[in-house]
């Protein structure tokens, strides 16, 4: 089935090779199409992806005003739509200030490594029977690598600017970045072994149960390793306003300041698609409302679910950030991992996972997740604050005058 | 073994810096996170305030203390009032006494309010929970605009008593506001004190212990934190404090989240006294007979109140004219600074603004 909004590379290059079957260029029509359906698709993705970027901006400011008894942006346009272009429109026209002893080249090219590899995510996400790119059948295997990227692009920033808060950030936001990595594979592992696929499409149709009910704890520690990748709070060391005035992107200003934080909002909605197609079953949903609609409101849920948090928790420390990555979070993940491998293995009956097992699957991990996170909220937590009435120090005890 | 060689690096943190609290600036040495060495650098706000005082009468310098701690300018004018009070011998009507009570304890509230959101804010939870705080803090500058018209710089007290007296409708919102506060109290307190990140962020980080409180002289929610049970309310009772009934909330430890659960507890004993302040006030005039140029006999006074941050002192000498020869301001952020270093050496990065954040400066007052 041919998806409704045709963004689809087949589609693209059938209906290129058509025109230029038509148009007479036989021999060349196969490279021609290809190329010209590459390109336009992805000026078609990267335009819609930059759109709703703008569109999420205005969105995380308008929930988390809320949050905060405030109205939020409400002049330019209605209910204040415009804002985001208008910031962008000032951002454009701001004077491009490179730091004199920055490094020019890693400078400038550290917003552009940034976004990349977030806007290349979307091409393997099936928000429809298809995704931009076809079919790839690693879908899961390319984001792994690609979001990797990110560590190196922040720690380009920071080095490059040549600034010491800078500099901060960016050793925090490597070393952040590259142990929550190991987490975040571990939640995707256990999703493979449910789905016994790595193309994403594939992932999002075996879940005859939504696999955040299958495996709540998978879905605990991918959602924590991705909200830290994402470097929101509680893990936003890397640009820790409070700290280090504005962490990585301190020295950047205009387009290039506008790139870092297109990357930067972009992640939320790149990740919140990636979690839509690993754990709430893609674009499944019942009938009279599209598979792309049940894709999109799905993906609101989590996102507003992160901002929910973003507007609500404090920050972690840096040491007990990685603390909670290597202890906790790495424990679960592999706790959660050999759950599903001995479930499957004993429930599996030729490669294949029925609706049954999954709802069986789901009632033990359920029980043990619940019974893990109290465990572990009472080994690593702080128990409830009921502490005995304070001792008055004897120096300068002003004692018993004092009633 | 082996390693990399690495080297401390030194960061200028302020005075332009978003937490700060001002224009501080400390030069910080780091190796790696962790703070080796710390050196504040005061006096980017630095006005003058005492020498002014000398080319200015009595009562027109109430106006420069209002200045000084820009949060809570309602105890600045108490302390200084007192002191001129206790200088020319000038004698306070009752009811004058227990508005300026009111006033100061709504001022503690305001100022106790924004030290935790800010707090808080250091802590990195955006600017919600400040949000909150201010919230509150704005229904009491509305009670302070019904007196006298200003919001931040008040300049409402006199020497000898108040500017006027308060208006029908502040009763009215001073009940609503003494009603709902400990409501709110018990919000941000559901919110806040139980939070697992805010435990893992203050507990038992930036320890300030009793000893070190008393030897550097740290006073007001610093030092009970510390466990020291020392309030001037009740040592060296003012005003009519010695007529009203409160606890003085003390810490376990005296570490970050100490210093802000006191600060929440004040808050809740202030509401009491205001409750009982309301009930116990009766009609009378609200201003001794003072002319506007006080001509104090020439001596000295130094009279100090328990302002929010702590000991707030003025000292002045009189050498007979309508201006002091000599003020001198103790100033309780500037000197609640001192055991800074021993505080903070030895945490990281962002326990240093944390802790800085509960000890709760005004830089105005730092400065002067």
């Amino acid at each position: 089935m041919h998806s409704p909004l045709l963004l689809d590379f087949t589609t693209f290059y059938e209906l290129f090779f058509k025109a230029f079957d038509t148009l007479g260029f036989e021999a060349s029509a196969h490279w021609m199409s290809y190329t010209a359906a590459g390109i336009s698709l992805s000026f078609i993705a990267i335009n819609l992806l930059i759109l709703s970027t703008a569109l999420y901006t205005w969105f995380e400011r308008r929930t988390i005003a809320r949050f905060q008894v405030r109205r939020g942006p409400n002049r330019n346009g209605p209910y204040g739509l415009l804002q985001p272009f208008a910031d962008v429109i000032k951002l454009i026209m701001k004077e491009d200030t490179i730091p004199e002893s920055a490094d020019k080249v890693v400078f400038t090219l550290a917003p552009i490594v940034l976004l990349a590899p977030t806007l290349l995510i979307i091409t393997v996400i099936p928000m429809d029977d298809s995704t931009f790119l076809g079919t790839l059948n690693i879908g899961i295997l390319f984001i792994v690598g690609i979001t990797s990227v990110n560590s190196i692009a922040i720690f380009m920033a920071g080095w490059g600017s040549r600034n010491k808060y800078a500099i901060l950030g960016s050793m925090r936001g490597a070393a952040m970045l590259v142990s929550y990595e190991i987490p975040m594979a571990l939640g995707i592992t256990s999703v493979l072994l449910l789905s016994g696929s790595l193309a994403m499409k594939t992932i999002a149709d075996s879940q005859l149960i939504w696999f955040i009910l299958v495996m709540p704890l998978g879905f605990f520690v991918f959602m924590a390793a991705a909200m830290a990748e994402m470097s929101r709070t509680p893990f936003d060391q890397i640009e820790s306003e409070s700290e280090l005035g504005s962490g990585y992107n301190t020295e950047f200003s205009g387009i290039k300041f506008a790139i870092l934080f297109l990357a930067e909002f972009m992640a939320p909605i790149v990740t919140s698609a990636v979690v839509t197609t690993l754990f709430l079953g893609g674009n499944q949903g019942f009938s009279p409302i599209p598979g792309p609609i049940w894709f999109i409101l799905k993906m609101f849920v989590v996102i507003f679910i992160l901002l929910w948090i973003r507007s609500t928790w404090p920050r972690l420390r840096i040491d007990q950030i990685m603390g909670f990555a290597w202890k906790p979070l790495f424990g679960l993940g592999i706790i959660n991992i050999f759950l599903i491998a001995l479930e499957s293995q004993i429930l599996m009956e030729e490669g294949k996972l029925s609706q049954n097992d999954m709802l069986i699957m789901s009632g033990i991990n359920w029980v043990l997740t619940i019974v893990g996170l109290l465990v572990m909220f009472n080994i690593y937590g702080h128990k409830r604050y009921n502490r005995p009435d304070p001792i008055p120090s004897q120096l300068a005890n002003m004692g018993t005058d004092l009633q | 073994m082996n390693t990399l060689r690495t080297e401390p690096i030194t960061i200028n943190l302020g005075p332009q810096h978003p937490s700060t609290h001002g224009v501080f600036r400390l030069r910080v040495t780091f190796d790696g996170e962790e703070i080796v060495d710390l050196e504040p650098v005061f006096g980017y706000l630095h006005r003058g305030t005492e020498k002014l005082a000398e080319t200015r009468n009595y009562t027109q310098i109430i106006t420069l203390t209002d200045r000084m701690d820009y949060v809570a300018s309602m105890s600045n004018n108490l302390a200084y009032v007192r002191t001129v009070e206790s200088l020319a011998n000038i004698s306070v009507p009752e009811r004058a006494q227990y508005i300026r009570v009111i006033c100061a304890e709504l001022q503690r509230i305001a100022s106790h309010l924004m030290a935790t959101g800010f707090l808080l804010n250091d802590l990195g939870a955006l600017a919600t929970p400040l949000v909150y705080c201010f919230r509150e803090r704005e229904k009491i500058l509305d009670l302070f605009e019904m007196l006298c018209g200003a919001r931040i710089t008040l300049s409402y007290m006199r020497p000898g008593g108040v500017f006027q007296d308060a208006p029908e409708e502040f009763w009215h919102a001073l009940n609503t506001t003494v009603t709902d506060l400990p409501h709110f109290f018990d919000e941000i307190e559901s919110l806040i004190s139980t939070n697992e990140i805010v435990l893992a962020r203050t507990r038992g980080v930036g320890i300030l212990t009793d000893e070190q409180a008393i030897a550097n002289s740290v006073s007001g929610p610093n030092l009970r934190a510390a466990r020291v049970k020392w309030d001037l309310r009740k040592s060296n009772t003012y005003e009519v404090y010695d007529r009203l009934k409160f606890d003085i909330p003390i810490g376990h430890e005296g570490d970050t989240y100490d210093r802000y659960l006191v600060r929440i507890l004040e808050m809740r004993e202030s509401v009491k006294i205001i409750a009982q302040c309301v009930e116990q006030i009766d009609t009378g005039p609200i201003r001794s007979n003072t002319p506007f140029f006080i001509r104090p006999p020439a001596g000295e006074a130094y009279e100090a109140i328990e302002g929010p941050k702590g000991e707030l002192g003025f000292y002045m000498v009189s050498d007979g004219g309508v201006a002091p020869y000599r003020c001198k301001v103790r100033a309780p952020s500037f000197l609640n600074l001192t055991p800074l270093k021993e505080m903070i050496t030895g945490w990281k990065m962002g326990d240093l603004i944390t802790i800085l954040g509960s000890i709760d400066i005004v830089l105005g007052e730092v400065d002067r």
